[in-house]
């Protein structure tokens, strides 16, 4: 199993969204690496022909009738927001492009 | 804006290149609640009303699927001709936005619920291309975000942005085609056809509204170039976003012109989204696949796989209605139309008209020539929209009947048309306030005829003498004479007789 | 009068549904053992003093009319852990991102109790966003073990634990993803229990590990568990992954282990779960309960469960994915903090400096391990391989379960460790779950019954028994059974209002074993 940089680290929290420090790189690597890994492990066992399990109970078709439920008021959809405008959620600029 | 990118002329785009395509269209669906929750579903409204819980993303809620949106799901797969999964799930795709309230969509991945179709694609001369269908998979909307400051609404140059989330979480289905190819210079024209009739196929589904200018149906166009004799494909571009069908063809004919200018100057083209600017046609550079995301698609865990059932696919596959595709078909042969005459009679938006017309007795011929004549011309001085006008397909067909047992003309019945547009009731009460009936009393018709003739005994003696089309001078006496109530064709007959009385 | 703390939820039931004590003097009792001792045990962040004396008066008010009682609980209080949501009062997750956030929705589980007239005294401390096993990880304090002040309380749910064990609470919700209700009963001495997973609603419950969290009774007795149970179980459409089945009759099935009487039950022992890396101590007081069982007349049989190793690893790969992806929606954008929101910053700039700053160190960890594991090109060798030892797990599960009603084991390899002793080895804190994680990978139920207490340092030991999905009954009948046959540990706990802690540790093994 591949050993995890320091830059790999940097890759994962800007892909998470995490500005981490200089230091937090540093003890990530090093701790990331030695639970990757023990985890690794898991590779022993995952034989081809095993299926894989995603989800704990055989559940299948949980559908909803399509029927309106009432929901928020605009004043408690807006009351834990950091900043709000004229109904809606105030954020800073965004910069990125929808997808 | 970056410099304007060197086109090549698109003559000589074809003699060097076959043009690829491959369309990615969304569709809100129409259900009356949210894909994974019971919000309203409904376009607009005041900021933030449409919300709750779940399609807010808050921290400990959960989605359910809308068992409706599934059918709509299962519907337009089977419509496409598409096989439907027996068994599969919602996956997360993982990435942040601010209008995403969960930064992460619940889509399918790797397990649509269709997959492996067809549409075929009437082009206007009656060219039918096949395109063939990748995938349709059912995924949520995201919320809307509105710039403030700086440029009015651009996201460049804003100082904050406002979001409202009632969109978030309505219902989606991405249909996605498989490498069109080998359509030459018509991949444009192919590409506007394919979302035309795509457009058409979801409206007679009535799953969507289908309203491109509401983004209730959205279109994003790759394309890619491939030298002449290569089997390969290029290097694709995508286009985001396309908002109208003409916008869909320019798009692709500009990409077109655009990327074969990049590859005859040695250059590689950029695998990239573009961004389709409406003013002038173009499209403009967005962001390009190195920097693309790394969506982490995994199994959401918070649903449960779905396993339609043979009888449910069945039960939903008798709910189709007739096929576009199939119904113009049906109609060029029933009604015995040319291809021009078909094409026309869609573009004029009035085949239910016609149809219901029809059913209600009139022959399609002058069904057809009612509608896509006479009354979408009173309709486009209205501006409005010829369903709107207030005159009923059975109404025509009343009128096509009294012109057809004589009791109107033509011109007698263009009046009664205008006065049931006029709301003077149905066509006979028309004919009746206005006194429209046509004169078939033949003993007044014999007077005017006689006073006619003898006002003109020149025009008397050349129809005697053998010149009957100069019978059409004593017609026209003789209507204007009877206001136009008279059957011109029955006058005609009362002259011939009477001359050779005379 | 008696002290109405010192009370089962059963007891205290009985008496207030008999008006021979009213909810209201319950409820207040506890507040008043909150307001005496919590500020050393730490185990609440939030107490809802009116909100709790609200819910008692209604129940009194019914009870005077003469109405049957909203449920067999119905005034006794509770505690909940700040993971579910409660509307109008601030739900944390233990994480600084949430700090003041006040849900505007119940979860399932909060209608559930308020519906069933238990008035909610205040949300319990837990390790962030139920990442952890030892309560360290709250970004707003160590919750202490009752027993000893300088050992911690187990985790993720150390707060509901240890209100219970220093009886601040009769009852206490807990969540459970890897044994986030078991160990910390286990190393608190007190009943826990996960259900099948999909027999609580988790609607409501902030995600953790959507495919491993289920919500939980915690209590002194299993038969006050039980009765909590019956109250928050059962199919909820707002969670599709709940079960659409009657909830199993753990009532019933308690009060039949109370007679005793295990005759006919057989009971497998997790050969892969003891020996090497146990507390010796907790080994003994394993060996002890299995001979109890044995005594009550279960037949014991050794039982193999080879991929139960593969669970840890499968574990700290599937939670920490899940939660990567769970935690994304935490971006300071619709609610709770926001940080550097000073006009210089983008929306982007603010989403990863909040994150960086309102998560705490395990939390990210997490977060880059789980965005490690789905990552393309590592996908199909870490998150997809841990997916296909969940099925191995299952297989063992099924096959052990042909054989035998119930499995037994250790809940926890050691007893209650010294606060900061594993915080800097990840690794070392993760082992804690060892034996609890495999009923969570396979959806079965599972319970930690107090064994007795370590004969090495006097601290609670708990023995696990884990059930078939929805065979949730079986473990109450032999939790019960077991219980009648030992000593309660609780009585044994240091009386937390004489001068604090009383040093636990010193007994001799001639003590511990009385």
């Amino acid at each position: 199993m591949p050993k995890i940089s320091r830059d790999e680290v940097a890759h994962l929290a800007k892909l998470a969204r995490l500005a981490v420090t200089e230091h937090e790189l540093d003890v990530f690597a090093g701790q990331l690496d030695h639970i990757l890994d023990a985890v690794a492990k898991v590779s022993e066992v995952a034989a081809e022909d095993i299926p894989p399990t995603s989800h704990a109970v055989p559940l299948t078709n949980v559908f909803r009738e399509d029927v309106v439920r009432p929901g928020l008021t605009q004043q408690q959809a807006l009351a834990g927001a950091p900043a709000a405008e004229e109904g809606r959620f105030r954020v800073p600029r965004i910069l990125g492009e929808e997808q | 804006m970056t410099a304007v990118a060197d086109l090549m002329d698109y003559a000589e785009v074809l003699e060097r290149f076959d043009p690829v395509l491959g369309l990615e269209v969304h569709v809100e669906l129409n259900t009356d609640t949210k894909m994974f929750c019971g919000c309203a579903n409904l376009f607009g409204g005041e900021p933030n009303t449409h919300v709750c819980p779940t399609c807010l993303g808050l921290p400990g809620s959960l989605p359910v699927v809308n068992g409706k949106a599934v059918e709509s799901a299962i519907r337009i797969g089977l419509a496409l001709n598409c096989e439907i999964a027996s068994w599969c799930r919602f996956a997360r795709k993982n990435y942040f936005y601010p209008d995403m309230p969960k930064n992460f969509q619940t889509s399918q991945y790797d397990e649509p619920i269709a997959f492996n179709g067809y549409l075929d694609v009437t082009l206007d001369d009656g060219e039918v291309v096949r395109v063939h269908i990748e995938r349709a998979h059912m995924e949520e909307d995201t919320g809307k975000s509105l710039h403030v400051g700086g440029a009015t609404g651009r996201i460049h140059g804003a100082e904050h942005s406002l979001l409202d989330y009632n969109r978030a979480g309505v219902p989606l289905i991405e249909i996605v085609t498989k490498p069109i190819v080998g359509t030459g210079d018509r991949a444009p024209e192919v590409a506007r056809a394919y979302v035309t009739a795509l457009r058409d196929l979801l409206r007679a589904l009535d799953v969507s509204d289908v309203r491109m200018d509401q983004g209730s149906l959205r279109c994003d166009a790759n394309v890619s170039l491939m030298p002449k004799g290569a089997s390969e494909f290029g290097t694709r571009t995508e286009t985001k976003n396309v908002n109208s069908l003409r916008s869909v063809e320019r798009a692709v004919r500009y990409e077109m012109t655009r990327q074969a200018a990049v590859l005859a100057a040695g250059g590689h083209v950029t695998q990239e989204t573009r961004h389709f600017q409406e003013a002038d046609g173009s499209t403009s550079s967005g962001r390009t696949k190195e920097t693309a995301e790394d969506y982490r698609y995994f199994p959401e865990p918070d649903l449960v796989p779905m396993a339609p059932s043979a009888e449910w696919i069945e039960q939903l596959r008798a709910t189709l209605p007739e096929m576009p595709a199939v119904r113009r078909d049906r109609i060029r042969v029933e009604w015995e139309l040319t291809a021009e005459e078909l094409r026309d009679l869609f573009n004029s938006g009035a085949v239910e008209l016609v149809e219901a017309t029809v059913a209600a007795g009139a022959k399609p011929g002058e069904a057809r020539g009612w509608w896509v004549n006479f009354l979408a011309q009173e309709a486009n001085t209205r501006e409005a929209e010829l369903t709107a006008l207030p005159i009923t397909p059975k109404q025509v067909a009343r009128v096509i009947e009294l012109v057809g047992s004589g009791e109107l003309t033509n011109k007698l019945a263009r009046e009664v048309v205008k006065g049931v547009l006029a709301g003077e009731g149905e066509p006979d009460e028309v004919v009746e306030k206005r006194g429209l009936k046509v004169v078939s009393d033949d003993s007044a018709l014999l007077a005017a005829v006689d006073a006619a003739l003898a006002a003109q005994p020149d025009v008397a003696d050349k129809i005697r003498g053998g010149k009957v089309q100069a019978a059409g001078a004593i017609v026209g006496a003789v209507m204007k004479a009877t206001k136009g109530q008279a059957d011109a064709k029955r006058v005609r007959e009362l002259i011939l007789q009477r001359v050779a009385e005379q | 009068m008696t002290d109405l703390t010192k009370l089962t939820a059963a007891e205290l039931a009985g008496k207030i549904h008999a008006r021979e004590v009213s909810s209201v003097e319950v409820t207040q009792a506890h507040l008043d053992r909150i307001a005496e001792v919590d500020s050393f045990v730490h185990a609440f962040l939030h107490v809802d003093a009116d909100g709790a004396l609200a819910a008692a008066r209604a129940v009194d008010d019914a009870v005077g009319r003469g109405d049957a009682p909203a449920s067999a609980i119905a005034g006794v209080p509770l505690a909940l852990k700040d993971v579910l949501t409660t509307k109008g009062i601030p739900t944390t997750c233990g994480s600084r991102t949430l700090e003041g956030w006040i849900p505007p929705y119940d979860a399932t589980v909060t209608r559930k109790l308020r519906e069933a007239g238990v008035p909610i005294l205040g949300k319990t401390n837990m390790d962030e966003f139920a990442m952890g096993s030892s309560t360290e990880n709250s970004a707003f304090g160590v919750t202490r073990n009752p027993w000893d002040d300088t050992r911690i309380p187990g985790g993720s749910g150390g707060g509901s634990a240890a209100s219970i064990a220093a009886f601040e609470a009769p009852l206490a919700i807990g969540t459970d993803t890897g044994g986030s209700i078991r160990q910390p009963g286990a190393v608190t001495g007190t009943v826990g229990v996960k259900p099948t997973y999909g027999g609580v609603s988790r609607y409501g419950l902030v995600a953790f590990s959507s495919s491993l969290d289920q919500a939980g009774p915690c209590a002194r007795t299993v038969l006050d568990a039980a009765l909590l149970h019956e109250v928050i179980a059962g199919h909820d459409r707002m969670d599709s992954t709940s079960i659409d089945a009657p909830v199993p009759a753990v009532v019933a099935a308690a009060r039949e282990g109370l007679r005793g009487d295990l005759t006919g039950m057989k009971v497998g022992v997790v050969k892969e779960f003891g020996g090497d890396g146990y507390q010796p101590g907790v080994q003994r007081s394993f060996e002890a309960a299995v001979a109890q069982l044995r005594a009550l007349g279960a037949e014991v049989v050794e039982v193999s469960c080879p991929n139960f190793t593969y669970a840890l690893p499968a574990y700290y790969l599937i939670a920490p994915s899940e939660c990567s992806s769970n935690l994304a929606r935490f971006d300071a954008m619709r609610y709770g903090l926001r940080v550097s929101d000073d006009g210089a910053h983008s929306a982007e700039e603010v989403m990863s400096l909040t994150r960086e700053e309102g998560f705490g160190a395990e939390v990210k960890r997490r977060i880059m391990l789980g965005t490690y594991a789905l990552s393309s090109g590592y996908y199909d060798a870490y998150y997809g391989s841990a997916q296909k030892v969940r099925t191995l797990i299952r297989r063992d599960f099924d096959a052990a379960f042909e054989k035998v009603d119930v499995l037994v084991s250790p809940t926890t390899p050691t007893t209650a460790f010294k606060i900061g002793e594993r915080v800097d080895d990840p690794m070392a804190m993760y082992l804690a779950d060892l034996c609890t994680i495999p009923a969570n990978l396979a959806g079965n139920a599972a319970m930690s019954v107090p064994s007795g207490l370590s004969d090495e340092d006097g601290l609670p030991v708990g023995l696990q028994i884990m059930a078939p999905a929805l065979a949730d009954d079986r473990l109450y009948r032999v939790g019960a059974a077991f219980e009648a046959a030992r000593e309660p540990v609780l009585d044994r706990v240091p009386d937390l209002t004489r001068g604090g802690f009383v040093p636990a540790g010193a007994l001799s093994p001639a003590e511990a074993a009385k």
